[in-house]
Protein backbone atom coordinates (compact mmCIF):
# COMPACT_ATOMS: atom_id res chain seq x y z
CA UNK A 1 0.00 0.00 0.00
CA UNK A 2 1.23 3.62 -0.78
CA UNK A 3 0.57 5.12 2.49
CA UNK A 4 2.28 2.25 4.75
CA UNK A 5 5.44 2.31 2.70
CA UNK A 6 5.42 6.31 2.52
CA UNK A 7 4.83 6.35 6.97
CA UNK A 8 7.36 3.79 7.69
CA UNK A 9 10.24 6.30 5.02
CA UNK A 10 9.03 9.28 7.08
CA UNK A 11 7.76 7.32 9.91
CA UNK A 12 10.26 9.11 12.66
CA UNK A 13 7.32 11.35 14.15
CA UNK A 14 5.79 7.61 15.07
CA UNK A 15 1.91 6.94 14.47
CA UNK A 16 2.25 3.48 15.71
CA UNK A 17 -0.94 1.43 16.47
CA UNK A 18 0.84 0.39 19.75
CA UNK A 19 1.43 3.96 20.09
CA UNK A 20 -2.26 5.09 19.70
CA UNK A 21 -3.59 2.12 22.05
CA UNK A 22 -1.16 3.05 24.74
CA UNK A 23 -2.44 6.78 24.69
CA UNK A 24 -5.37 6.18 23.96
CA UNK A 25 -5.60 3.68 27.34
CA UNK A 26 -4.00 6.82 28.92
CA UNK A 27 -6.51 9.05 27.71
CA UNK A 28 -9.39 6.49 29.02
CA UNK A 29 -7.70 5.92 32.41
CA UNK A 30 -7.45 9.77 32.84
CA UNK A 31 -11.37 10.34 31.93
CA UNK A 32 -12.34 7.39 34.44
CA UNK A 33 -10.53 8.79 36.90
CA UNK A 34 -12.02 12.29 36.59
CA UNK A 35 -15.50 11.10 35.76
CA UNK A 36 -15.42 8.82 38.91
CA UNK A 37 -14.93 10.30 42.44
CA UNK A 38 -12.88 13.28 41.03
CA UNK A 39 -9.75 11.94 42.12
CA UNK A 40 -7.73 14.63 39.51
CA UNK A 41 -9.84 18.03 41.53
CA UNK A 42 -6.79 19.35 42.61
CA UNK A 43 -4.90 18.78 39.01
CA UNK A 44 -7.56 20.86 38.37
CA UNK A 45 -7.38 23.47 41.00
CA UNK A 46 -3.29 23.95 40.51
CA UNK A 47 -3.68 24.09 36.87
CA UNK A 48 -6.91 26.58 36.88
CA UNK A 49 -4.27 28.90 38.46
CA UNK A 50 -2.12 28.57 35.26
CA UNK A 51 -5.42 29.31 33.37
CA UNK A 52 -6.78 31.84 34.74
CA UNK A 53 -4.61 35.04 32.86
CA UNK A 54 -5.86 32.73 29.86
CA UNK A 55 -9.18 33.77 30.58
CA UNK A 56 -8.02 37.07 31.49
CA UNK A 57 -6.93 37.43 28.17
CA UNK A 58 -9.47 35.90 26.36
CA UNK A 59 -11.91 38.19 27.79
CA UNK A 60 -9.87 41.09 27.38
CA UNK A 61 -11.73 42.22 23.50
CA UNK A 62 -14.75 42.03 25.01
CA UNK A 63 -13.86 44.00 27.79
CA UNK A 64 -12.49 47.08 25.61
CA UNK A 65 -15.58 47.00 23.23
CA UNK A 66 -17.34 47.10 26.61
CA UNK A 67 -15.42 50.00 27.49
CA UNK A 68 -15.55 51.98 24.48
CA UNK A 69 -19.28 51.74 24.07
CA UNK A 70 -19.09 53.41 27.44
CA UNK A 71 -16.80 56.06 26.54
CA UNK A 72 -18.95 56.72 23.29
CA UNK A 73 -22.53 56.83 24.92
CA UNK A 74 -23.60 60.48 25.39
CA UNK A 75 -24.13 62.37 28.12
CA UNK A 76 -28.02 62.08 26.63
CA UNK A 77 -27.94 58.91 27.04
CA UNK A 78 -26.42 58.21 30.17
CA UNK A 79 -28.64 60.88 31.85
CA UNK A 80 -31.43 58.98 30.64
CA UNK A 81 -30.30 55.47 31.60
CA UNK A 82 -29.54 57.11 35.18
CA UNK A 83 -32.99 58.29 35.88
CA UNK A 84 -34.68 55.03 34.73
CA UNK A 85 -32.44 53.19 37.01
CA UNK A 86 -33.12 55.50 39.50
CA UNK A 87 -36.99 55.15 39.19
CA UNK A 88 -36.56 51.17 39.06
CA UNK A 89 -34.26 51.46 41.92
CA UNK A 90 -37.36 53.94 44.04
CA UNK A 91 -39.67 50.93 42.98
CA UNK A 92 -37.31 48.45 44.50
CA UNK A 93 -36.86 49.93 47.69
CA UNK A 94 -40.67 50.28 48.25
CA UNK A 95 -41.30 46.56 47.65
CA UNK A 96 -38.33 45.85 49.76
CA UNK A 97 -39.41 47.85 52.72
CA UNK A 98 -43.21 46.17 52.67
CA UNK A 99 -41.42 42.63 52.32
CA UNK A 100 -39.25 43.66 55.35
CA UNK A 101 -42.50 44.53 57.46
CA UNK A 102 -44.07 40.61 55.93
CA UNK A 103 -40.51 38.79 57.19
CA UNK A 104 -40.73 40.62 60.27
CA UNK A 105 -44.21 38.83 60.52
CA UNK A 106 -42.94 36.11 59.22
CA UNK A 107 -40.63 35.52 61.80
CA UNK A 108 -42.98 36.61 64.86
CA UNK A 109 -45.01 33.72 63.53
CA UNK A 110 -42.30 31.02 63.16
CA UNK A 111 -41.15 31.92 66.99
CA UNK A 112 -44.83 31.31 67.82
CA UNK A 113 -45.18 28.30 66.13
CA UNK A 114 -41.70 27.31 67.40
CA UNK A 115 -40.96 26.00 63.98
CA UNK A 116 -37.95 25.60 62.26
CA UNK A 117 -35.86 28.88 61.78
CA UNK A 118 -35.06 30.11 58.20
CA UNK A 119 -31.83 30.96 57.23
CA UNK A 120 -31.19 34.57 55.69
CA UNK A 121 -29.63 34.44 52.76
CA UNK A 122 -25.48 36.03 52.05
CA UNK A 123 -25.15 37.45 48.72
CA UNK A 124 -21.76 38.35 46.78
CA UNK A 125 -21.73 39.92 43.23
CA UNK A 126 -19.68 38.83 40.68
CA UNK A 127 -19.13 39.22 36.90
CA UNK A 128 -19.24 36.54 34.02
CA UNK A 129 -16.23 37.12 31.91
CA UNK A 130 -16.77 37.01 28.14
CA UNK A 131 -15.51 33.29 27.61
CA UNK A 132 -16.93 30.68 25.44
CA UNK A 133 -16.05 27.34 27.07
CA UNK A 134 -17.82 25.20 24.37
CA UNK A 135 -20.86 26.01 22.83
CA UNK A 136 -22.62 22.86 23.43
CA UNK A 137 -21.95 22.34 27.20
CA UNK A 138 -23.69 25.67 29.19
CA UNK A 139 -20.77 26.71 31.64
CA UNK A 140 -19.52 30.12 32.64
CA UNK A 141 -16.84 31.28 33.71
CA UNK A 142 -16.84 33.78 36.74
CA UNK A 143 -14.12 36.28 38.18
CA UNK A 144 -14.38 35.46 41.43
CA UNK A 145 -13.02 32.83 42.97
CA UNK A 146 -11.50 31.19 46.05
CA UNK A 147 -10.14 34.29 47.06
CA UNK A 148 -13.38 35.90 47.23
CA UNK A 149 -15.08 32.81 48.98
CA UNK A 150 -16.07 31.36 46.14
CA UNK A 151 -17.07 27.99 46.72
CA UNK A 152 -18.18 24.67 44.45
CA UNK A 153 -22.25 24.47 44.78
CA UNK A 154 -23.03 28.09 45.78
CA UNK A 155 -26.10 29.06 43.49
CA UNK A 156 -25.96 31.77 40.58
CA UNK A 157 -29.39 34.25 40.02
CA UNK A 158 -29.56 37.26 38.20
CA UNK A 159 -31.88 39.94 38.35
CA UNK A 160 -35.04 37.66 37.24
CA UNK A 161 -33.87 34.41 38.19
CA UNK A 162 -31.76 31.27 38.21
CA UNK A 163 -29.26 31.00 36.56
CA UNK A 164 -26.90 27.84 38.18
CA UNK A 165 -24.34 26.72 40.39
CA UNK A 166 -21.03 26.62 40.69
CA UNK A 167 -18.78 23.61 40.15
CA UNK A 168 -15.03 24.54 40.33
CA UNK A 169 -13.39 27.45 41.92
CA UNK A 170 -9.69 28.12 41.39
CA UNK A 171 -7.58 31.45 43.24
CA UNK A 172 -9.28 34.25 41.20
CA UNK A 173 -11.71 32.73 38.79
CA UNK A 174 -14.12 30.09 39.25
CA UNK A 175 -16.64 27.92 36.27
CA UNK A 176 -20.61 27.06 36.90
CA UNK A 177 -22.72 25.41 35.29
CA UNK A 178 -26.08 26.32 33.51
CA UNK A 179 -29.32 25.49 34.34
CA UNK A 180 -29.61 24.89 30.88
CA UNK A 181 -26.52 21.69 30.47
CA UNK A 182 -28.10 18.63 29.83
CA UNK A 183 -26.16 17.74 33.05
CA UNK A 184 -27.69 19.86 35.32
CA UNK A 185 -31.39 19.82 37.53
CA UNK A 186 -32.88 21.61 40.27
CA UNK A 187 -35.28 21.02 42.53
CA UNK A 188 -38.30 23.34 41.44
CA UNK A 189 -42.15 23.06 42.66
CA UNK A 190 -44.99 25.20 41.35
CA UNK A 191 -45.79 28.31 42.70
CA UNK A 192 -49.26 28.48 42.40
CA UNK A 193 -50.07 24.56 44.11
CA UNK A 194 -46.94 23.80 45.60
CA UNK A 195 -46.06 20.33 43.59
CA UNK A 196 -42.55 19.64 43.88
CA UNK A 197 -40.59 18.12 40.75
CA UNK A 198 -37.38 18.57 38.98
CA UNK A 199 -36.40 20.47 36.09
CA UNK A 200 -33.41 19.30 33.75
CA UNK A 201 -31.52 21.31 31.12
CA UNK A 202 -31.95 20.52 27.50
CA UNK A 203 -28.60 21.96 26.13
CA UNK A 204 -31.14 24.67 25.15
CA UNK A 205 -30.90 28.25 26.93
CA UNK A 206 -34.61 28.72 26.18
CA UNK A 207 -35.96 25.50 27.02
CA UNK A 208 -35.96 23.11 30.53
CA UNK A 209 -37.18 19.80 31.02
CA UNK A 210 -40.07 18.14 33.73
CA UNK A 211 -40.20 14.83 33.54
CA UNK A 212 -42.36 12.58 35.10
CA UNK A 213 -45.08 14.88 36.30
CA UNK A 214 -47.69 12.58 37.41
CA UNK A 215 -50.61 13.52 35.74
CA UNK A 216 -52.95 13.98 38.95
CA UNK A 217 -50.81 16.34 39.86
CA UNK A 218 -51.84 20.48 39.95
CA UNK A 219 -49.87 21.76 36.86
CA UNK A 220 -50.99 23.89 34.29
CA UNK A 221 -49.10 25.36 31.37
CA UNK A 222 -48.27 29.10 32.42
CA UNK A 223 -47.72 28.20 36.04
CA UNK A 224 -44.30 29.91 37.67
CA UNK A 225 -41.78 27.65 38.86
CA UNK A 226 -39.69 28.29 42.01
CA UNK A 227 -36.91 26.73 43.35
CA UNK A 228 -38.14 24.12 46.35
CA UNK A 229 -34.72 24.59 48.52
CA UNK A 230 -34.90 20.77 48.90
CA UNK A 231 -31.09 19.54 47.98
CA UNK A 232 -29.79 22.46 50.39
CA UNK A 233 -27.88 24.07 46.86
CA UNK A 234 -30.76 26.28 46.07
CA UNK A 235 -32.12 28.45 48.47
CA UNK A 236 -36.04 27.68 48.36
CA UNK A 237 -37.90 30.58 46.59
CA UNK A 238 -36.19 31.80 43.43
CA UNK A 239 -37.93 32.07 39.93
CA UNK A 240 -36.50 29.24 37.93
CA UNK A 241 -38.93 29.44 34.56
CA UNK A 242 -42.32 29.26 33.91
CA UNK A 243 -44.46 26.27 32.46
CA UNK A 244 -45.03 26.96 28.70
CA UNK A 245 -45.88 22.97 27.74
CA UNK A 246 -47.27 20.25 29.08
CA UNK A 247 -47.73 17.07 27.47
CA UNK A 248 -48.32 13.05 28.12
CA UNK A 249 -45.09 11.39 27.80
CA UNK A 250 -44.82 7.91 25.20
CA UNK A 251 -45.92 5.82 28.00
CA UNK A 252 -49.09 7.60 29.39
CA UNK A 253 -48.15 7.32 32.69
CA UNK A 254 -46.83 10.38 33.53
CA UNK A 255 -46.84 14.37 32.15
CA UNK A 256 -43.80 15.71 30.36
CA UNK A 257 -43.48 19.82 31.05
CA UNK A 258 -41.56 22.44 28.95
CA UNK A 259 -40.20 25.43 30.99
CA UNK A 260 -38.58 28.51 29.69
CA UNK A 261 -36.04 29.78 32.11
CA UNK A 262 -36.30 32.98 33.74
CA UNK A 263 -33.14 33.66 34.29
CA UNK A 264 -31.47 35.72 30.60
CA UNK A 265 -28.81 32.83 30.27
CA UNK A 266 -26.71 34.50 27.44
CA UNK A 267 -23.44 34.16 29.43
CA UNK A 268 -22.74 37.80 29.98
CA UNK A 269 -23.31 40.95 32.61
CA UNK A 270 -23.46 40.80 36.45
CA UNK A 271 -24.86 38.43 38.50
CA UNK A 272 -25.22 37.27 42.35
CA UNK A 273 -23.60 34.34 44.35
CA UNK A 274 -26.08 33.43 46.56
CA UNK A 275 -26.12 31.15 49.66
CA UNK A 276 -28.23 30.21 52.88
CA UNK A 277 -26.36 32.17 55.77
CA UNK A 278 -25.20 29.39 57.42
CA UNK A 279 -23.83 26.87 55.41
CA UNK A 280 -23.22 24.35 58.04
CA UNK A 281 -26.76 23.99 59.13
CA UNK A 282 -27.82 23.66 55.18
CA UNK A 283 -26.80 20.18 54.52
CA UNK A 284 -28.59 17.14 56.22
CA UNK A 285 -29.08 17.44 60.28
CA UNK A 286 -25.87 17.18 62.38
CA UNK A 287 -25.66 13.77 64.27
CA UNK A 288 -26.39 14.55 68.41
CA UNK A 289 -29.41 16.08 69.21
CA UNK A 290 -27.30 17.84 72.39
CA UNK A 291 -25.47 19.73 69.64
CA UNK A 292 -28.70 20.91 67.91
CA UNK A 293 -30.52 22.18 70.46
CA UNK A 294 -28.39 24.93 71.18
CA UNK A 295 -27.40 25.85 67.68
CA UNK A 296 -31.58 26.24 67.77
CA UNK A 297 -31.93 28.35 70.39
CA UNK A 298 -29.04 30.94 69.09
CA UNK A 299 -30.76 30.77 65.61
CA UNK A 300 -32.73 33.80 66.53
CA UNK A 301 -30.60 36.24 67.55
CA UNK A 302 -27.86 34.90 64.85
CA UNK A 303 -30.18 35.65 62.06
CA UNK A 304 -31.14 39.03 63.38
CA UNK A 305 -27.67 39.95 63.34
CA UNK A 306 -27.00 38.04 59.52
CA UNK A 307 -30.32 40.47 58.44
CA UNK A 308 -28.03 43.12 57.26
CA UNK A 309 -26.10 40.59 55.85
CA UNK A 310 -27.43 41.41 52.21
CA UNK A 311 -26.77 45.35 52.12
CA UNK A 312 -23.36 44.60 54.16
CA UNK A 313 -21.91 42.46 51.59
CA UNK A 314 -19.36 44.16 49.27
CA UNK A 315 -19.72 43.94 46.26
CA UNK A 316 -16.52 42.49 44.73
CA UNK A 317 -15.03 45.01 42.13
CA UNK B 1 15.00 14.46 5.28
CA UNK B 2 15.51 18.06 5.36
CA UNK B 3 16.09 19.09 9.04
CA UNK B 4 13.33 22.25 9.83
CA UNK B 5 15.34 25.04 11.11
CA UNK B 6 11.93 26.87 12.54
CA UNK B 7 12.19 28.90 15.48
CA UNK B 8 10.96 26.86 18.17
CA UNK B 9 8.89 29.52 19.32
CA UNK B 10 5.91 29.30 17.09
CA UNK B 11 4.99 25.90 17.53
CA UNK B 12 3.81 26.87 21.02
CA UNK B 13 2.85 30.56 20.15
CA UNK B 14 0.43 29.18 17.53
CA UNK B 15 -1.23 26.44 19.62
CA UNK B 16 -1.28 29.34 22.64
CA UNK B 17 -3.20 31.45 19.91
CA UNK B 18 -5.35 28.30 18.90
CA UNK B 19 -6.41 27.92 22.92
CA UNK B 20 -7.49 31.70 22.71
CA UNK B 21 -9.40 31.76 19.95
CA UNK B 22 -11.50 28.85 21.11
CA UNK B 23 -12.38 30.90 23.97
CA UNK B 24 -13.48 33.83 22.45
CA UNK B 25 -16.90 34.21 22.79
CA UNK B 26 -19.28 33.94 19.12
CA UNK B 27 -22.37 35.33 18.90
CA UNK B 28 -25.53 33.45 20.52
CA UNK B 29 -26.93 32.88 16.99
CA UNK B 30 -23.69 31.65 15.52
CA UNK B 31 -22.02 30.04 18.71
CA UNK B 32 -22.48 26.59 16.31
CA UNK B 33 -20.27 27.79 13.65
CA UNK B 34 -17.16 27.88 16.60
CA UNK B 35 -14.46 25.85 14.94
CA UNK B 36 -12.17 23.75 16.75
CA UNK B 37 -9.29 26.09 16.24
CA UNK B 38 -6.78 23.32 18.46
CA UNK B 39 -7.41 20.64 15.96
CA UNK B 40 -6.99 22.86 12.65
CA UNK B 41 -3.62 24.22 13.99
CA UNK B 42 -2.09 20.50 15.45
CA UNK B 43 -3.09 18.98 12.24
CA UNK B 44 -1.08 21.88 10.75
CA UNK B 45 2.20 21.26 12.08
CA UNK B 46 1.62 17.30 11.86
CA UNK B 47 1.06 17.69 8.23
CA UNK B 48 4.29 19.97 7.82
CA UNK B 49 6.54 19.29 10.72
CA UNK B 50 5.82 15.58 12.20
CA UNK B 51 9.09 15.91 14.06
CA UNK B 52 7.42 18.75 16.11
CA UNK B 53 4.31 17.45 16.66
CA UNK B 54 3.60 13.65 17.24
CA UNK B 55 1.34 11.28 19.03
CA UNK B 56 2.50 12.69 22.22
CA UNK B 57 2.05 15.98 21.53
CA UNK B 58 -1.03 15.53 20.63
CA UNK B 59 -2.07 13.87 23.76
CA UNK B 60 -0.14 16.97 25.20
CA UNK B 61 -2.10 19.13 23.59
CA UNK B 62 -5.29 17.51 24.13
CA UNK B 63 -4.91 17.65 28.14
CA UNK B 64 -4.22 21.24 28.02
CA UNK B 65 -7.21 22.16 25.94
CA UNK B 66 -8.77 19.82 28.59
CA UNK B 67 -7.54 22.21 31.17
CA UNK B 68 -8.64 25.52 29.27
CA UNK B 69 -11.63 24.18 28.55
CA UNK B 70 -13.11 22.37 31.51
CA UNK B 71 -13.71 19.05 29.68
CA UNK B 72 -13.32 15.91 31.09
CA UNK B 73 -9.28 15.29 31.72
CA UNK B 74 -8.76 13.00 28.45
CA UNK B 75 -11.57 13.83 26.22
CA UNK B 76 -9.58 15.86 24.19
CA UNK B 77 -6.59 13.88 24.72
CA UNK B 78 -8.17 10.85 23.39
CA UNK B 79 -9.69 13.13 20.11
CA UNK B 80 -6.83 14.63 19.30
CA UNK B 81 -5.06 11.41 19.64
CA UNK B 82 -6.87 9.93 17.49
CA UNK B 83 -7.16 13.10 14.87
CA UNK B 84 -3.17 12.66 14.89
CA UNK B 85 -3.04 9.12 14.48
CA UNK B 86 -5.37 9.72 11.36
CA UNK B 87 -3.40 11.77 9.90
CA UNK B 88 -0.02 10.84 10.48
CA UNK B 89 -0.93 7.18 8.79
CA UNK B 90 -2.28 9.49 5.74
CA UNK B 91 0.16 12.23 5.93
CA UNK B 92 2.36 11.29 2.65
CA UNK B 93 -0.77 11.67 1.04
CA UNK B 94 -2.55 14.91 2.19
CA UNK B 95 0.71 17.15 1.87
CA UNK B 96 0.48 16.64 -1.41
CA UNK B 97 -3.36 17.26 -2.34
CA UNK B 98 -4.37 20.66 -3.62
CA UNK B 99 -5.60 22.89 -0.77
CA UNK B 100 -9.38 22.60 -1.67
CA UNK B 101 -8.73 18.65 -1.40
CA UNK B 102 -7.01 19.02 2.19
CA UNK B 103 -9.47 20.93 2.94
CA UNK B 104 -12.41 18.33 2.53
CA UNK B 105 -9.95 15.86 4.50
CA UNK B 106 -10.03 18.26 7.06
CA UNK B 107 -13.62 18.16 7.05
CA UNK B 108 -13.63 14.78 7.38
CA UNK B 109 -11.36 14.76 10.13
CA UNK B 110 -13.63 17.05 11.98
CA UNK B 111 -16.65 15.55 11.82
CA UNK B 112 -14.75 12.37 12.78
CA UNK B 113 -13.46 13.81 16.05
CA UNK B 114 -17.68 14.97 16.67
CA UNK B 115 -18.48 11.00 16.35
CA UNK B 116 -16.01 10.51 19.34
CA UNK B 117 -17.09 13.59 20.57
CA UNK B 118 -20.43 12.12 21.37
CA UNK B 119 -19.30 8.79 22.33
CA UNK B 120 -17.31 10.05 25.07
CA UNK B 121 -19.90 12.18 26.04
CA UNK B 122 -22.55 9.51 25.80
CA UNK B 123 -20.37 7.51 28.19
CA UNK B 124 -20.30 9.87 30.61
CA UNK B 125 -24.44 9.79 30.20
CA UNK B 126 -24.78 13.17 28.56
CA UNK B 127 -27.63 12.72 25.92
CA UNK B 128 -27.39 13.64 22.10
CA UNK B 129 -26.31 17.05 21.45
CA UNK B 130 -28.86 19.05 19.35
CA UNK B 131 -28.07 19.00 15.27
CA UNK B 132 -26.27 22.26 15.17
CA UNK B 133 -23.54 19.98 17.19
CA UNK B 134 -22.45 18.90 14.15
CA UNK B 135 -22.45 22.11 11.77
CA UNK B 136 -18.76 22.67 13.40
CA UNK B 137 -16.58 20.88 10.92
CA UNK B 138 -17.93 23.04 7.90
CA UNK B 139 -16.09 26.51 9.15
CA UNK B 140 -12.99 24.55 9.94
CA UNK B 141 -12.26 23.12 6.35
CA UNK B 142 -13.56 26.73 5.05
CA UNK B 143 -10.64 28.11 7.39
CA UNK B 144 -8.29 25.41 6.65
CA UNK B 145 -6.58 26.99 3.01
CA UNK B 146 -6.24 30.41 5.00
CA UNK B 147 -4.91 29.22 8.12
CA UNK B 148 -2.48 26.66 6.19
CA UNK B 149 -0.81 29.85 3.74
CA UNK B 150 -0.28 31.93 7.39
CA UNK B 151 1.15 29.49 8.65
CA UNK B 152 3.17 28.46 6.09
CA UNK B 153 3.78 31.84 5.62
CA UNK B 154 4.92 32.71 9.09
CA UNK B 155 7.25 29.13 9.15
CA UNK B 156 8.65 30.19 6.20
CA UNK B 157 9.67 33.89 7.32
CA UNK B 158 10.67 32.76 10.73
CA UNK B 159 12.61 30.62 9.18
CA UNK B 160 14.68 32.67 6.40
CA UNK B 161 15.47 35.20 9.63
CA UNK B 162 17.02 32.46 11.37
Amino acid sequence: MGAGTSTSLFAEGGAGTLRLLMYLAAALVLMVADHRGGHLDRVRQLAGQAMDPLYWLAAAPARAVRAVNTNLSTRLELAARNEALARELLLANARLHRLGAVQQENRRLRALLGGMEQHELSVQLATLLDIDLDPFRHRVVLDSGSRDGVRPGLAIVDATGVMGQVVAVSASTSTAILVSDPNHAVPVQVRRSGVRTIAFGTGRTDQLLLPNIPPSADVRVGDELVTSGLGGTFPPGFPVGRLAELAPDDTGLFMVGKAEPAAALNRSGEVLLVWTGDATTAGPPASGGADAAPTGVDAAPADAAAEPAIADEQPSP
Amino acid sequence: MTRDRTRPGLFPASIAIALLLGLLPFPEAAAAFKPYWLALVLTYWLMEAPERASLGVAFLVGLLGDLVYGTLLGEQALRLTMLAFIVLRFRARLRFFPLWQQALAVLVLLANDRVVVVMVRGFTGEGLPPWEFWLSPLPGALLWPWLFLLLDDLRLRTRERA
